[in-house]
């Protein structure tokens, strides 16, 4: 009783009440990241019950899908900035977790050499580039995995939102961006690790990569940072600075003359969601166990609005639903029939802006509304 | 009704004008849509401005908030302020409300969420984010949507007004926005003739204490307001004076009136 009072009361309890979809996606979460672990680690294989190990980083994957979907519905959906770049903050994060991974291989690498990683031996480096001081220790990997990309976007929108480069050019523009980091992280001379990226990680702060706790750890880890993510946008977007956000994104010049720094309020949600996309990359690489310049790819930006247009734009957890939706089925076609699954998905695509504009979510709103419709006159019935 | 209005007061006895401009020009591409105009309003004052399409009635308006820049010309706010040095929100800020010529809220918010975000105050992100409404303020929203006719209308997205009630809803934004000049580009545009009458009403109301621009075309509304008129044509200014002296310049009857 004391308890449902205090959380009634608390902020994020009024949150969340008035947010019915929320709470049932936060409540999935939790379940997925206490049950999957636990299907995992205790069910003897051959049950039922049993999760495999493949299945659980799958899930994992998906999650940081997720959460990289939640980072672009928070500034497409709410402030109309379309970014068609955010695979490159998610793939920085996925860089910066990436070094400190090789970092920790040590001297069990191919070349037994401590002080390099293999692909700077085999580059005949002879030191470690100044740029990779530091990432042995984990808190300040864990720190630069939410600068590198804060600081990259703080960069990229003050340019641009000063300049009020709005609508199809900001897109192109962070294409464009996406685009110079893929080129430039294909380069060995970067260092960097060239086309072949960053790979053959061993453990994390002394724990295996490949063993099952590992693995459930990290898909658990996973889980929460959804949820978290998930309430901080909630947060933000129910503020009045959530509001005035949707004044921009529906009528920004009308914005600015009501006094608001347009560009301030931009750059601060471009600054959030690039620090969750980021996260969501650091959590991705420990889980596939690989980061290379293709996470840059143009495509892979595409494929997040693509994510968030299908589940629903501007209502958070259509991001996380169509980013699960839409991967899932892409494991499953990449698997069934490889050929067809671009096609596929750009039919999809197509299909859903031209006939579902509110995705997944609006469709069962619609359902759930026609209900609502039909059964409201035999209710009245039966009250009379 | 004439405690709702309320703003911080223009009654400094030294102000000699609240919006002045001298020779202002402006070009698109060679056109001169503002020539050579000047202006002086006093601190106080209610002043129509009339003039037929393409005048440069909206395009003076963007140039007092920033929006546009001129190519010379002064343009200065309370005396001294020099707006030209300024942009969209500083001006905003310094205390000049503008209602567009085509009605613009925030279809996708509530009526009441429409006027807490134009409600004065800081407008900074942090601010923001942290914002607590006092109950003051919330009085204050209240009062400002009852005043221009929307109690009924409070908690509906802006997005389902009628065009008129747009209108109305922008002109309460703009009231809570506590500006000392308010700049109302054609508030009358869509309304019946008894809306008409009760924004002119309104529009005189809220003059009581600040000072009002207003462009309009109806010329009943601009009987109602009962004040001095600016006629604009090419970009500069034809005549000016009480409405019956204006109306009755042969120059003003060929190029406007007449029509
Ligand atoms: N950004 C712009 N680029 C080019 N031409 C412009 C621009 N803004 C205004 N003009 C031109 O300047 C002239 C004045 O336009 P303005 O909108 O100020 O007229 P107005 O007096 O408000 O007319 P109306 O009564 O139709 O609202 C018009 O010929 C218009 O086409
Ligand atoms: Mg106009």
């Amino acid at each position: 009783m004391l308890n449902t009072k205090i959380f009634e009361r608390s902020a994020i309890g009024r949150l969340l009440l008035a947010d019915k979809a929320g709470s049932y996606l936060l409540m999935v979460l939790f379940a997925a990241m206490v049950l999957v672990p636990l299907c995992n680690l205790l069910m003897p294989e051959g049950s039922f019950l049993h999760i495999p190990t493949y299945i659980v980083v799958l899930l994992g994957k998906y999650l940081c899908y997720a959460l990289l979907a939640l980072a672009l519905d928070l500034i497409w959906g709410y402030c109309g900035i379309l970014s068609l770049g955010h695979g490159a903050f998610f793939a920085l994060g996925g860089y910066v977790m990436g070094m400190h991974l090789m970092r920790q291989i040590g001297e069990r690498g191919v070349y037994g050499n401590a002080d390099l990683p293999d692909f700077m031996v085999f580059l005949n480096w002879t030191e470690l580039p100044w740029y990779w001081y530091g990432f042995d220790s984990f808190f300040f990997s864990m720190f630069m995995v939410a600068l590198v990309p804060a600081a990259l976007a703080f960069v990229f929108g003050w340019l641009a939102f000063r300049s009020r480069v709005t609508g199809v050019y900001l897109s192109i523009i962070t294409q464009a961006m996406t685009y110079a980091l893929l080129l430039a992280f294909f380069r060995n001379d970067m260092g960097f690790g060239g086309n072949n990226g960053l790979t053959d990680f061993k453990d994390i702060l002394g724990f295996n990569l490949q063993s099952d706790v590992t693995r459930c750890v990290l898909f658990a880890l996973s889980a929460l940072s959804v949820m978290l993510a998930y309430i901080l946008c909630r947060a933000i977007v129910s503020s009045k600075y959530g509001r005035v956000l949707v004044a921009i994104r529906d009528a920004e010049s009308r914005t600015r003359f009501m006094g608001y720094r347009v560009e301030h309020f931009k750059l601060f949600v471009f600054v959030v969601s690039a620090i969750l996309a980021g996260i969501a990359g650091a959590l991705y690489v420990p889980q596939v166990g690989i980061i290379n310049p293709g996470e840059f790819g143009p495509i892979n930006s595409i494929e997040i609005v693509i994510w968030v247009a299908i589940g629903g734009r501007g209502t958070l957890f259509g991001a996380v639903i169509g980013a699960v939706a839409v991967n899932y089925a892409k494991t499953y076609f990449t698997g069934a029939f490889p050929e067809v699954w671009l096609f596929m998905l750009g039919a999809l695509f197509v299909i859903s802006t031209l006939y579902l504009p509110k995705g997944i979510v609006g469709v069962v709103k619609q359902l759930q509304d026609r209900r609502a419709e039909r059964n409201a006159p035999t209710s009245q019935g039966a009250q009379s | 009704m004439s405690a709702v209005v309320k703003s911080p007061g223009f009654h400094s006895s030294e102000l000699q004008s609240m919006l002045y401009l001298n020779g202002v020009t402006k070009s698109f591409d060679g056109f001169k849509a503002i020539n050579n105009l000047s202006l002086d309003i006093a601190p106080g004052e209610l002043r129509a401005i009339i003039g037929p399409n393409g005048a440069g009635k909206s395009t003076m308006m963007d140039i007092i908030t920033g929006k546009t820049r001129p190519d010379s010309g002064e343009v200065r706010f309370r005396d001294n302020i020099d707006l030209t040095q300024y942009d969209e929100a500083d001006i905003a800020n310094l205390g000049i409300g503008r209602k567009f010529q085509k009605p613009t809220v925030i279809e996708t918010l509530t009526v009441w969420e429409n006027v807490e975000l134009a409600l004065a105050g800081n407008r900074s992100v942090i601010r923001a984010l942290w914002h607590k409404l006092s109950s003051e303020q919330g009085d204050r929203i209240n009062e400002v949507i009852k005043l221009v006719g929307l109690k009924a209308k409070t908690s509906e997205l802006a997005g389902s007004l009628s065009h008129g009630q747009k209108q109305w809803l922008e002109i309460g934004m703009l009231i809570v926005q506590g500006p000392e000049l308010l700049l109302v580009d054609e508030p009358a545009a869509g309304m019946t003739d008894q809306e008409t009458m009760e924004t002119a009403a309104l529009l005189k109301e809220i003059n009581r204490e600040h000072t009002v621009v207003v462009v309009e075309h109806d010329m009943d509304f601009i009987k109602a307001l009962d004040s001095k008129v600016t006629v604009l044509h090419e970009g500069s200014v034809l005549a000016e004076g009480r409405l019956e002296v204006v109306s009755a310049n042969p120059r003003v009857i060929e190029v406007y009136l007449g029509r």
